[in-house]
């Protein structure tokens, strides 16, 4: 019990963040229509491409003096975060164009 | 940029340091204005682009200000690599976001997902060694972020496999029994290495074990379920990636990869829940799997098959003053979105009312039918929603059911031994007549006998979707 305590009290910071996050994103999901599914979950993969900081900081960082199985996954961590980012912003709009298109 | 603003627990930080966290918190903030209006149709395209921005937004003050724990900022070598990086990730995102075919989305989506948590487990892999022995929590998000990442990557990908046609389901029992024990495995080997009190640089071994271990997991956890369970895995598999992105801020301390991050998860969250409870499924009853066979045991006046001539079937629909089409995968299959379309606008233009039944879970991933039918241009207003069309279904001459089976199935109310049993569906079977278009008298994914298709008023119409429906369509040109 005073480990969990001493580990709330250590990350309090990161528990708040956690649980509001939580409730905001429930909030302002819900209630999405049926038609705005598959736009939606591809958005938000698109979102979750906010990884690539990672990637960026990785990169950004990395010892270039010599050439290391890590810089090369770091670039592969970036290529890949690259694509789910552009290439999911990039087809939700795409879908959403189309519904709109359609629309009279 | 450089110039000392003043101290925070006996660290000096800058203007930039100051600027950076202050466009975390922009992009966090557009992450979730760019979501709610993401969820209403009107506002939905201008939601992306909000998001995109942010994302833009974060990823440039990143590159321009971040600095490492020495103070020191990105070299611009350094700055050379990451854009040629990101160049390459981007043309070839934008590419295939382009040029695919709408009928390739649940693919493409399930690919992205597979990226994003591919660059979570590699961005927690590689900043395993730089945790202090000892520090629970910061290996403890790192260990969480890999697993997490890794099982989202090479369960998206044996979805997409699956999507594609190129991976089957293999679905055992006893594969229940092995996947529990490769789960306690990975979680048990991960909690070893969170409280162990060895150095990390020592550990090397045991993270790429863990990788090792993850990827399996993810393989063998997405490889029996399938079919019509495919939207539940891939918007659980969506919200995976958003979680390990979070596990991955925490390492960083960066509030905007967090918030992001579990944006999405609890948005893919909502989603596999909205889906479970379209199939009046519990998750963990989706992921075991005990989908399929059984129900069969009511004993039941089967009835005859009844066929339909196309001519017949063309005077009943142009006779017809409201049709309701059904389309569920074999739609997708057949690649019969346009046909029907023209179907639809011809049946329009003799004066009959056409509207589109969507079941929540038709399809291989949420919100699949509208895709396909925008795709093919119907006008969404004439796409709806199971809810608002079932109460107006008697009132309805036809309905026909195009390539599906299990959500017209009325079992789902009246037989408590069916698995399917208390699942909401369409209910085709309250309308005057029923056409089903169907390749053969073969069962549904779920392999459940539908009495639907022995109803007396029911009419079936064997073959490939797209050509039954393009004789129809001549048929009734030629009248």
């Amino acid at each position: 019990m005073e480990q969990i305590l001493q580990f709330f009290f250590e990350y309090k910071e990161a528990i708040f963040i956690i649980a509001l996050s939580v409730f905001v994103g429930i909030e302002v999901i819900s209630n999405v229509p049926a038609v705005l599914h598959t736009p939606l979950m591809s958005g938000a993969n698109a979102i979750s491409g906010v990884i690539i900081i990672g990637g960026i900081i990785l990169v950004g960082h990395a010892d270039l003096s010599s050439f290391s199985l890590n810089l090369i996954l770091g670039i592969l961590a970036l290529i890949f975060g690259t694509l789910n980012v552009v290439g999911g912003f990039a087809v939700t709009d795409r879908m959403l164009e189309m519904f709109k298109k359609k629309k009279k | 940029m450089d110039n000392v603003l003043g101290t925070l627990n006996g660290i000096e930080f800058t203007i930039g340091d100051s600027l950076l966290e202050l466009s975390y918190l922009i992009a966090a903030l557009l992450f979730v204005y760019g979501l709610k209006l993401l969820s209403h149709p009107e506002t939905a395209r201008r939601g992306n682009l909000w998001a995109a921005a942010g994302m833009g937004l974060a990823m440039f003050t990143t590159i321009v200000l971040h600095k490492d724990a020495n103070g020191t900022g990105i070299s611009l070598t350094n700055i050379w690599i990451i854009m040629a990086a990101i160049g390459v990730g981007a043309v070839i995102g934008w590419i295939i976001a382009r040029k695919i075919k709408m009928t390739g989305m649940p693919q493409l989506v399930s690919i992205y997902n597979a990226t994003g948590g591919a660059a979570s487990a590699l961005v927690a892999l590689l900043e395993y060694p730089n945790a202090i022995a000892g520090d629970v929590g910061s290996i403890l998000v790192t260990v969480l972020g890999l697993i997490i990442g890794a099982v989202a990557f090479s369960g998206s990908m044996i979805a997409y496999g699956k999507l594609d046609g190129k991976v089957g389901d293999i679905m055992k029992p006893f594969m229940t029994y092995i996947n529990l024990v490769l789960l306690a495995l990975t979680l048990g080997f991960g909690a070893y290495i969170i409280i162990s009190p060895n150095p990390p640089v020592e550990m090397i071994w045991a993270i790429y074990t863990l990788l090792a271990f993850s990827l399996v997991y993810g393989v063998m956890f997405v490889m029996p379920i399938g079919g019509a369970d495919m939207p539940v895995v891939i918007s659980l598999l969506n919200s995976f990636t958003g979680i390990a992105a979070a596990m991955a801020g925490f390492i960083y301390s960066n509030q905007a990869m967090i918030l992001g991050g579990i944006l999405v998860g609890s948005a893919g969250t909502i989603l596999t829940i909205l889906m479970c409870k379209a199939m009046n499924r519990s998750l963990i009853n989706v992921i075991i799997g005990s989908f399929g066979g059984g129900g069969a045991a009511l004993d039941r006046e089967q009835g005859n098959i009844k066929e339909i001539m196309l001519s017949d079937a063309a005077v009943l629909l142009t006779y017809s003053q409201k049709i309701v089409i059904v389309p569920g995968y074999g739609l997708a299959v057949a690649q019969a979105q346009h046909i029907v379309h023209e179907l639809d606008a011809l049946l329009n233009g003799k004066g009959v009312d056409v509207k589109y039944a969507i079941h929540p879970v038709a399809g291989r991933m949420p919100g699949h039918m509208n895709v396909l039918l925008a795709e093919a241009d119907v006008p969404y207003e004439n796409l709806v929603e199971m809810d608002d069309i079932n109460p107006d279904m008697p009132n309805v001459d036809v309905v026909i059911v195009i390539g599906a089976n299990d959500v017209v199935n009325p079992a789902a109310y009246d037989d408590p031994t069916s698995p399917i049993y208390g699942m909401p569906i369409i209910d085709a079977h309250l309308a005057k007549n029923i056409i089903i278009m169907k390749r053969g008298m073969g069962k549904g994914y779920a392999g459940i006998e539908n009495f639907l298709f022995f109803d007396d008023k029911t009419r079936m119409l064997f073959g490939d979707a797209k050509d039954s429906i393009s004789k129809l369509v001549s048929e009734i040109k030629s009248m």
